[in-house]
C-alpha cells in the first residue's frame, strides 16, 4: 500500500469515527465538547491559512470569531431574520469588516502586523462591550435560536447540532485541503517564504495577501456564527484577547502551517484541559512549559514533527535501496566479469 | 535599446547609494556591473527590478517607462532576477519551489482551486511542465524530488536560476550568483549563463569573482560610491585608470 492510499484510509477512518461517534459514546457532555471543539478548529483553520500558509500572524481574530456571533445573533434576535439566511450574512459581514481591516493592517509586518491586529481585536471587543444599545453590552445576547430545520431535519437537539457543526468542519477541510494543494496556495507559502521574492516572480504580494486576509476572517465568521447558535447565548467575552491564545494555542501545539494541525491541536489540549479539570486554573502551569517546549523543540508542532520524522524515514529507505541496487549491479558486473574469464 | 538608466538616482537620507548612473543593458549579452564592497551594485539592481523606487531618474524596459512600476508588474513584463541569498522553502522539494514560479502566466484564482476548474486543471500542469523544463535547463532533473534543504549550496544556486527562468524571461538579473560556492562549480554556472544567452534571454550579473566577469561578461560597467566610473569590454575596463584606482586604492600613476 503506497503511502497516499494509506493517508486515505486514515482519513476516511477519522470522518467514520466522527460519524458514528455519537453512538459509541452516548453522554450528552462529551458530544457537547466536541462539538465545541469542532467549532474552534473552523476558526483555527482560518487563522491557519493566514499565520501558518502565509506567514501574518493575525491577533485579531477572536474580534472575527465575535463579529460572526454577535451579526448572526443580532440578525437572528433583533432583526428576526431566518436562520440560514443570517449564518450567510454574519459570514459576509465577518469578511467585509475583514477586507477594511485588511486593507490597512497588511501594510505592516512580521511582529509589527501582530500587534496591529492584537490591538484591532481588543478594541472590536470594546465595541461589543460598550455599544450597549446595540450588543447588550456585558449583559450579553440571550435567545439566540437553534439553526432552524430544513424540510425534515430539525437542529434542535445536541446530536443534530453535532452533525450539523461536524459537516461544516469537514467542508472547512476540504476547502483548505484543495487550497493548500493549488497553485494559490503554492503562491501563500511563496510570500510566507519571502515576499521580496514572491514580488520579483510576479506575485502581487498584496492582493494575495488581502484575499488571504478575508478568507481566514470569513472562517473565524463562520466558526462564532455556529459558536452562537450552538451556545445560544454570547457575551463580549468571547472576543476578549484570551481566546485568540487559545486559538494560537491549538495551532501551535498541533502544528502551524499543516493540514492536520487544527484538528490535533484541538483534540489534545481540548481533551487534556478537561481531563485536568480538577486542577481549575492551576492547568496553566502545565499548558505553559509544554507549549514552550513544543515551540522551542518542534516549531511545526506535533503533526509537523511527525512528518519530519516520516519523511526523513522515507529517504533513509531510499538510500539503502538505491544502495543495494548499486551493490547489486557491481555483484553483476563481478559475475560476469567472472564469466568473461572463465569464457 | 533594450534596458536603459537615465541619471538613476537612489538617495538613503544624506547617503547616494546609487548617483546619477546612465547605462544600458545590451539584448543578447552578458552584461555585468562590478565595483567595490558598498559601490551600489545591489541597490542598482534593486531599483531596476522594482524592489525600490528611485529618487529620481527614470528606468526604460523596451521604451517603456518602467520607473515605477511595483516588482511583481515589471516581472510580468520579462524581468526577472536572482537574490545574493537564496531564499528557499526548505522543507518543499526542488520542483514543489519552481512550480510557483510560473504562477504570474496563470489566471485561476481559489474559486478554480477549490472547485479543481477545467482551466485550473490545465494552468497547474502548465506549471508544473515548466518547471520540469526549467529545471532540465539548470541541470537539475536528478534531484527534482529532493528536499530544497537538503541539497548543495551550488544546486540551490541552480534552483534559484531555476525559478528566475520559470517567469519566462527576457532579461535575467544575477546578483552575484557564483558567490560562496568553489571555482569548479562557478565554471558550471559560467557555462549555464551562456547556454541562457544562446536561447535568447539576455543576462546582468553582479559578481566579485573578477575572472569570471573578465571572461564572461561582453559589457561591463563599474561602479565606486554610487557612481559610474567606466563602462565597455572587460579589457576596457581593466585598463581604466580610475578603476584600477577604486580596486587598488591610492594613485593609480604610482
Amino acid at each position: 500500500m503506497g503511502p497516499l492510499q494509506k493517508k486515505h484510509l486514515i482519513i476516511t477512518g477519522l470522518i467514520i469515527l466522527a460519524g458514528i461517534f455519537p453512538f459509541i459514546n452516548q453522554n450528552d457532555y462529551w458530544l457537547h465538547i466536541l462539538t465545541l471543539s469542532f467549532i474552534w478548529m473552523i476558526a483555527v483553520y482560518g487563522l491557519n491559512l493566514l499565520a501558518g500558509y502565509t506567514g501574518y500572524l493575525s491577533l485579531a481574530h477572536a474580534g472575527f470569531f465575535a463579529i460572526g456571533a454577535y451579526s448572526l445573533g443580532l440578525l437572528t434576535v433583533k432583526a428576526g431574520i431566518n436562520y440560514w439566511a443570517a449564518l450567510v450574512l454574519s459570514c459576509v459581514i465577518t469578511s467585509v469588516i475583514g477586507f477594511l481591516i485588511g486593507l490597512i493592517s497588511l501594510r505592516t509586518r512580521e511582529h509589527f502586523f501582530a500587534i496591529y491586529t492584537l490591538c484591532v481585536g481588543y478594541v472590536i471587543y470594546l465595541v461589543i462591550d460598550k455599544w450597549d444599545s446595540l450588543t447588550g453590552g456585558v449583559r450579553g445576547l440571550i435567545g439566540i435560536p437553534a439553526p432552524s430545520n430544513i424540510g425534515p431535519l430539525s437542529f434542535e437537539s445536541t446530536l443534530s447540532q453535532y452533525y450539523l457543526v461536524l459537516f461544516f468542519l469537514l467542508a472547512t477541510i476540504f476547502v483548505m485541503y484543495r487550497i493548500v494543494h493549488s497553485l494559490s496556495g503554492r503562491t501563500f507559502i511563496a510570500i510566507r517564504n519571502s515576499e521580496e521574492l514572491a514580488g520579483t516572480i510576479g506575485i502581487s504580494t498584496m492582493k494575495n495577501k488581502l484575499v488571504v486576509f478575508v478568507l481566514s476572517t470569513f472562517f473565524a465568521g463562520l466558526a462564532g456564527a455556529l459558536y452562537a447558535s450552538f451556545i445560544r447565548f454570547i457575551g463580549p467575552d468571547i472576543g476578549y484577547t484570551t481566546v485568540i491564545f487559545d486559538l494560537l494555542t491549538y495551532l501551535l501545539v498541533g502544528g502551524i502551517g499543516t493540514l492536520a494541525g487544527p484538528v490535533v491541536g484541538t483534540m489534545l489540549i481540548v481533551s487534556v484541559s478537561q481531563s485536568l479539570q480538577f486542577l481549575q486554573d492551576y492547568r496553566m502551569l502545565i499548558f505553559g512549559p509544554l507549549l514552550t517546549l513544543i515551540i522551542i523543540f518542534y516549531p511545526r508542532g506535533i503533526v509537523g514533527f511527525f512528518s519530519d520524522w516520516y519523511r526523513k524515514r522515507q529517504s533513509t529507505k531510499l538510500q539503502s535501496q538505491k544502495k543495494k541496487q548499486v551493490k547489486s549491479n557491481m555483484d553483476d558486473e563481478d559475475l560476469h566479469e567472472d564469466r568473461v574469464k572463465e569464457g | 535599446m533594450f534596458i536603459e538608466t537615465k541619471e538613476l538616482t537612489k538617495q538613503f537620507g544624506g547617503l547616494a547609494a546609487v548617483k546619477n548612473v546612465d547605462f544600458a543593458i545590451e539584448k543578447g549579452k552578458i552584461n555585468a556591473i562590478i565595483g567595490p564592497n558598498g559601490a551600489g551594485k545591489s541597490t542598482f539592481f534593486n531599483l531596476v527590478s522594482g524592489s525600490y523606487r528611485p529618487t529620481s531618474g527614470q528606468v526604460f524596459y523596451k521604451g517603456e517607462n518602467i520607473t515605477n512600476l511595483p516588482s511583481n508588474k515589471i516581472a510580468k513584463l520579462g524581468v526577472s532576477r536572482t537574490f545574493q541569498t537564496t531564499n528557499l522553502f526548505e522543507q518543499a522539494t526542488v520542483l514543489d519551489n519552481v512550480i510557483v514560479g510560473h504562477r504570474l502566466r496563470t489566471q485561476s484564482n481559489l474559486l478554480d482551486a477549490v472547485l479543481r476548474t477545467k482551466r485550473y486543471k490545465r494552468e497547474e500542469k502548465q506549471c508544473r511542465d515548466k518547471a520540469m523544463e526549467v529545471l532540465d535547463f539548470t541541470g537539475l532533473t536528478h534531484i527534482t524530488d529532493q528536499l530544497a534543504g537538503s541539497i548543495t549550496q551550488e544546486e540551490k544556486k541552480r534552483v534559484a536560476f531555476a525559478l528566475a527562468l520559470a517567469t519566462d524571461p527576457e532579461v535575467v538579473f544575477l546578483d552575484e550568483p557564483a558567490a560562496g560556492i568553489n571555482p569548479g562549480e562557478t565554471e558550471g554556472l559560467a557555462e549555464l549563463m551562456k547556454k541562457m544567452v544562446k536561447k535568447g534571454i539576455t543576462v546582468c550579473l553582479i559578481e566579485h569573482k573578477m575572472q569570471m566577469v573578465m571572461k564572461l561578461a561582453e559589457k561591463i560597467m563599474v561602479l565606486n560610491y554610487g557612481e559610474k566610473i567606466a563602462e565597455g569590454t572587460a579589457d576596457e575596463v581593466m585598463s581604466n585608470k580610475k578603476v584600477i584606482k577604486a580596486y587598488l586604492g591610492g594613485d593609480a600613476s604610482a
